[in-house]
């Protein structure tokens, strides 16, 4: 006998991703779920972001990580609270991780959760967690065909950083092809080329992630 | 390691429908695969055989359909097969398109006694 199922495999892990999300809004909370390859720069963008608006919002961090606790550390130097996950071998993190993170914030004390993920570009953009935005960090010495070798990462995300963008004399790396090539999956998407480094770009970020957060209070 | 916790959802899936349907056995599993999904076949198969281990499931047949990859050119409406370097509108050229097909990850059915 056959039986018709038709139920998406990941269908449980977007049921608490809802979850997640439903408890996020009702404290106000604004989630940003960062992507990147290992070494694109999302922990310093994470530093750099802390360090220019920790004195207007309240920020907290969850920090993604196969093992060790080093991301971690360097991030609850800025005083805010971090929590580490650590994936055990797991390269992604997923809702239920991030509902038991969530159970060690105090929600109704911050305004702002960025959360940093296992750094891959294949399997976090296929569990959802709860966030209202997803970043991508991608970074110049990575090359310009990213986008074609990673798609379903481009299409899933909400806007599309450059980080190192002050290599780009130094590499083979074609600004407008990498722009074409991330509008072609995604028409309707950002590239901020920036640097961690000497901050180039880093204040339009910053904007744009306030702004993201205004219009989801309505 | 994204295989692992792919297979115990589809495990867990499968078990809930036969026990529903008060089956005692799962013969076979089908299995509906993007090929934007990137989920390798092999891997999944060596993960169910040891998480399937005294269920109803053990023993099942794993049977992947593959969902080739489908774009929609948002300027000429045509639906193509995206390249691997090459996701630009057979038509008209341009790479404004969407992804309506390859990101499936789906139980398509189970077949059981």
């Amino acid at each position: 006998m056959e039986i018709k199922v038709l139920k998406n495999i990941l269908s449980a892990n977007d049921e608490i991703a809802q979850r997640n999300h439903d408890l996020l809004n009702q404290h106000d909370v604004f989630a940003v779920n960062i992507m990147a390859s290992p070494g694109a720069g999302k922990t310093s963008l994470i530093l750099e972001t802390i360090r220019r608006l920790k004195d207007k919002v309240r920020i907290a961090v969850i920090e993604g990580d196969i093992t060790s606790s080093v991301d971690a550390e360097t991030v609850s130097k800025e005083g805010i609270p971090v929590v580490q996950i650590n994936t055990g071998g797991s390269c992604h993190l997923d809702a239920n991780m991030i509902q038991n993170a969530l159970n060690n914030i105090d929600l109704n004390e911050i305004q702002l959760l960025l959360i940093e993920n296992v750094g891959n570009l294949v399997c976090p953009a296929e569990f959802t967690i709860g966030d209202h935005k997803k970043v991508l960090v991608s970074s110049t010495p990575e090359g310009h065909d990213k986008p074609f070798k990673y798609p379903l990462m481009f299409h899933t995300v909400d806007l599309v950083l450059l980080n190192k963008a002050d290599l780009i004399p130094h590499l083979n790396f074609d600004m407008e092809a990498f722009t074409q090539a991330v509008k072609g999956i995604k028409e309707k998407i950002d590239v901020f080329p920036i640097s961690c480094r000497n901050g180039e770009g880093i204040d339009r970020w910053v904007a744009w992630l306030l702004s993201s957060m205004q219009s989801s209070r309505g | 390691m994204h295989e692992l916790s792919i297979t115990q959802s589809m495990l867990q899936i499968v078990l809930e429908q036969a026990e529903k349907a008060e089956a005692d056995r799962i013969q076979k599993i089908n299995l509906n695969i993007g090929e934007l999904s990137g989920f390798v076949e092999e891997s999944v198969r060596f993960y169910f055989d040891f998480l399937a281990k005294n269920t109803a499931a053990e023993g099942a047949s794993l049977s992947f359909n593959s969902v080739p990859a489908q774009a929609r050119c948002r300027k000429c409406n045509i639906v193509f097969q995206p390249r691997e370097l090459n996701w630009s509108c057979p038509n008209c050229a341009q790479t404004s398109v969407e992804i309506i097909a390859g990101k499936e990850l789906l139980v398509e059915s189970i077949e059981v006694d």
